[in-house]
């Protein structure tokens, strides 16, 4: 019974101390309508993702190589 | 077909009406557990952005879109909690309570703060809505979709860890809210 009222009374202590060095939130309401951003983000999921052509093009270099001399894949994959 | 069951099915003028009728209350919570306006309208995008990626779970029939948003929201704004930076938390929106300046001197409360932020998120959560803003342990407990019990355990364990780490920092509290450095 004691030590409930110790957490008690330490938890209305704790709540005074941390009312009174926080505070209330300021700008508690909303300023602005979300929507617009709301739409800008359903967008931007919505869209493909693109990969760059300069990617692509590495990415057949790489391919190209890798036919050509096809010795350096076991080094590749020894390097993993 | 009623607005509900229009956006489980994937219709973005119903989401549209649901999002402007529930973005305010959507983000009152949420800057109550972040503490930053700027964070909690972000939140409160990502939080809808969520729902509406989960609309398919989303049973129509149960109604309660208001309490569903609300533990979205709620699990936005403790990862929120999980990945901020200490350091940048607690901004501008997070004002010394005027009357109580005389008592809390600037030191008292940067430790205080600091404390506070050190708590780990689960704990701030329930400690911000419990302590600060008196929400009831029902409320938190359906919000953070924990029991009742839990919230009164984790309240327990912040305000014992936070009375632990004030000890060790030389702060005394009398009641009342009398400050002894």
């Amino acid at each position: 019974m004691n030590s409930k009222m110790t957490h008690q009374e330490s938890e209305k202590e704790i709540k005074t101390l941390l009312k009174g060095a926080l505070g209330p939130v300021q700008r508690a309401e909303l300023q602005r309508d979300l929507w617009p951003e709301m739409l800008r983000r359903l967008d931007a999921q919505a869209q493909p993702l693109r990969v760059p052509w300069f990617d692509w093009a590495l990415a057949a270099a790489f391919a190209a190589g890798l036919l050509f001399y096809p010795g350096a894949i076991p080094a590749l994959l020894y390097h993993l | 077909m009623e607005l509900l069951e229009r956006f489980a099915a994937g219709d973005l003028d119903s989401f549209e009406t649901l999002f402007r009728q529930h973005q305010k209350e959507v983000y009152a919570w949420i800057v109550r557990i972040v503490r930053d306006s700027g964070a909690a309208e972000d939140l409160t995008v990502e939080t809808f952005w969520r729902i509406y990626r989960a609309r398919a779970r989303f049973n129509p029939g149960q109604g309660n879109f208001r309490g569903w948003a609300r533990r979205i929201a709620t699990n936005a704004a403790l990862d929120h909690l999980r990945h901020a930076r200490k350091e940048t938390e607690l901004a501008e929106d997070y004002p010394a309570a005027p009357q109580g300046d005389s008592a809390v001197r600037g030191e008292l409360r940067s430790q205080l703060r600091q404390a506070f932020l050190e708590l780990p998120a689960k704990y701030r959560l329930v400690a911000t809505l419990a302590l600060i803003e008196e929400e009831p342990y029902s409320e938190i407990a359906e919000a953070a979709g924990i029991s009742e019990a839990l919230v009164k355990v984790r309240v327990f364990r912040a305000v014992r860890m936070l009375r632990k780490k004030l000890n060790s920092l030389g702060v005394a509290a009398a009641a009342r809210g009398t400050i002894v450095l």
